[in-house]
């Protein structure tokens, strides 16, 4: 039995062709980024070896700290977001609708498919001024009210773009952690019915706690997914106003490719990465240590 | 659910007269404390659903509704127009072609190659399994920035820059990782004894991969495509940095270009764009809802 299920050429048949192009076209690529971040140039220029100037040149990159700024902002912002809401949703779903929640919660999630780039022009177009005018100013303008700019500035940017992000997400956040909640055994939370826990309480002191795991892995890959935002300030502002809004992504996607800075752009997306890893284990020890206590 | 049950036996008296007249008040006052809950429910509703179908609206508007009628007013008629622009103007057929032809053979390619990686790194035994497991799981963590610069070079000089095939090669190698792993899963909640019992009626091991493990997968074969076909065909970055002409545009890519092109004075047009690629994904949706939603679900808590 053992012989069958060890047999050397079947393991290589079937795991050969993935393994061979994940090394070949994830791995070494990695590698080659990593090495490239101590280079300057292209392949057309040339690369020319300057150590760790890259990195020097990034931490006096105003536009570079800029960027890691947005993206900080961005995923902090994004994350509280979309997990609150979410749990909010989960909790709507769980304790208010029970078995009537299948169609809202499916009507909710929709969203979560959508392409980025169509959902990030629908919110363009609903927040917009002038002749062709978004339903949001019109209501704006109907109490009133001047109309709004909201992508002549950073912030105005950034808020319709978080928004735009906790209204494709919360349901998937929703989904994520509505399961969650239904793996909390019925008995516990009957019995802590009995002892007189009701609503809020019941959820500070029994759903909360119990959730925690789930909650903490919705943290962790709502802050990985968003941490890497391009699609959305993109298609939004294309990062505007100026570079208001651009992320480290799209710093790294123009460095790279508009103004063929190979090496330079290799170096921001080693930081990007480094600060992703950074990120995951940060929350991931913190959220540990509380689970423990 | 138990408390609902209960009450009622609980406390009614068993008078015919009474107790169809209790429930009846009952019923009332329930539907009463359940207000809040309603309006909630519907403010969600159209919170969700709002913007959506304000889009598939306006993309039946013309020029002049957007500019003479409000925002929310309904189209005067149901004009196919900018729809007609969107496909002969906007390259909106040539975008989706392309689309077709990158996001097919990509989540083919992805999903054979990972249920047939998960079968050998999870059915089969072998030392060291485990090992390359977690070797291929740490690709999900790095962004997909990391491989652009030297995957772009690869391609320049292996003269694949004027095809699709750079954005099908990367596709792929960015989709293994995630249903490697969520195929290993799968397969290590099937029990051990059907993988044996078909090697004891005397199939070879490649064989048993396919008439056993492959079939018995596809469930997850269309949970895990279904998962990959929405990254595929709604991603941007992989599109953009590898396809050098617009003849060979993705959707999301002529889209980006399309609200250029058009910027704020003509929205109908993009409209019918932007609706045409949210139209085909809401029927994917509404009949496979159940295996989407568990499928990302998966993706997210595993990865």
């Amino acid at each position: 039995m053992k012989s069958v299920f060890g047999d050397r050429k079947t393991i290589i048949i079937l795991l050969g062709p993935a393994l061979l192009l994940y090394v070949l076209l994830k791995i070494v690529p990695v590698a080659w980024s990593l090495g490239l971040s101590f280079f300057e140039g292209n392949s057309l220029r040339g690369f020319e070896f300057v150590g760790v100037d890259n990195f020097v040149k990034f931490f006096n990159d105003g536009a570079a700290l800029q960027s890691v700024g947005v993206s900080v902002v961005f995923a902090v912002l994004a994350t509280a977001g979309q997990v609150t809401i979410g749990y909010l949703l989960a909790l709507l779903y769980v304790f208010v609708l029970r078995r009537g929640s299948a169609f809202v919660r499916t009507a909710v999630f929709f969203p979560m498919v959508l392409p980025t780039v169509a959902v990030a022009l629908l919110f363009k177009s609903f927040v917009s001024v002038g002749a062709n005018q978004g339903p949001v100013n019109d209501l704006i303008n109907f109490f009133g009210f001047d109309s709004v700019e909201f992508l002549a500035s950073g912030a105005g940017t950034m808020a319709v773009a978080l928004v735009m992000t906790w209204w494709g997400s919360m349901g998937f956040y929703a989904v994520l952690l509505f399961t969650g909640l239904l793996d909390i055994p019925e008995e516990v939370i009957e019995s802590a019915r009995l002892d007189g826990a009701n609503g809020l309480k019941l959820v500070r002191h029994i759903v909360i706690p119990l959730s925690l795991p789930i909650l903490l892995s919705s943290l962790i890959f709502s802050f990985n997914s968003t941490l890497k935002v391009f699609d959305s300030l993109l298609a939004l502002n294309g990062g505007g106003p100026g570079t208001q809004t651009a992320p480290l992504t799209l710093y790294m996607y123009r460095t790279a490719f508009e103004y063929a800075e190979y090496g330079y752009g290799s170096t921001i997306a080693v930081i990007l990465t480094v600060l992703c890893l950074v990120f995951t284990l940060a929350i991931f020890r913190s959220s540990r240590t509380k689970v423990e206590d | 659910m138990t408390a609902l049950t209960i009450s009622p036996t609980a406390t009614e008296t068993p008078q015919p007269p009474r107790r169809n007249r209790q429930p009846m008040g009952r019923r009332v006052m329930r539907a009463v404390r359940r207000l809040p809950v309603w309006i909630l429910v519907a403010l969600l509703l159209i919170v969700v659903l709002y913007p959506q179908l304000w889009m598939v609206l306006g993309s039946f508007k013309t020029q002049a509704e957007f500019l003479s009628n409000p925002t929310w007013a309904l189209p005067e008629a149901l004009n196919f127009d900018n729809y007609i622009q969107a496909f002969t103007r906007g390259n909106v057929a040539v975008n989706y072609w392309n689309s077709l032809l990158v996001t097919i053979p990509s989540v083919a390619a992805i999903v054979l190659l990972g249920v047939a990686a998960g079968y050998a790194l999870e059915v089969m035994i072998w030392k060291g399994r485990h090992g390359v497991l977690l070797f291929i799981l740490a690709g999900i963590m790095v962004p997909g920035q990391m491989i652009l610069v030297p995957l772009f070079t690869v391609y320049f000089r292996a003269n694949l820059t004027d095809t699709l095939w750079p954005l099908i090669i990367t596709y792929v190698v960015m989709g293994i990782p995630l249903t490697t792993f969520l195929m290993a899963a799968y397969f290590r909640a099937v029990p051990r004894e059907m993988f044996e019992a078909a090697t004891v009626d005397g199939s070879g091991p490649l064989r048993s991969f396919f008439i056993i493990g492959l079939p018995m997968m596809k469930n997850a074969i269309l949970t895990v495509g279904l998962v990959q076909f929405f990254s595929v065909w709604n991603d941007l970055l992989i599109a953009l940095t590898f396809t050098t002409r617009s003849e060979l545009a993705t959707i999301q890519v002529g889209l980006l270009s399309l609200s250029d092109e058009y910027g704020s004075t003509q929205y109908g047009p993009l409209f019918a764009a932007i609706s045409i690629n949210i139209i085909v994904l809401l029927i994917v949706f509404v009949f496979l809802n159940k295996k989407i939603m568990a499928g990302l679900a998966a993706g997210s808590v595993k990865g």
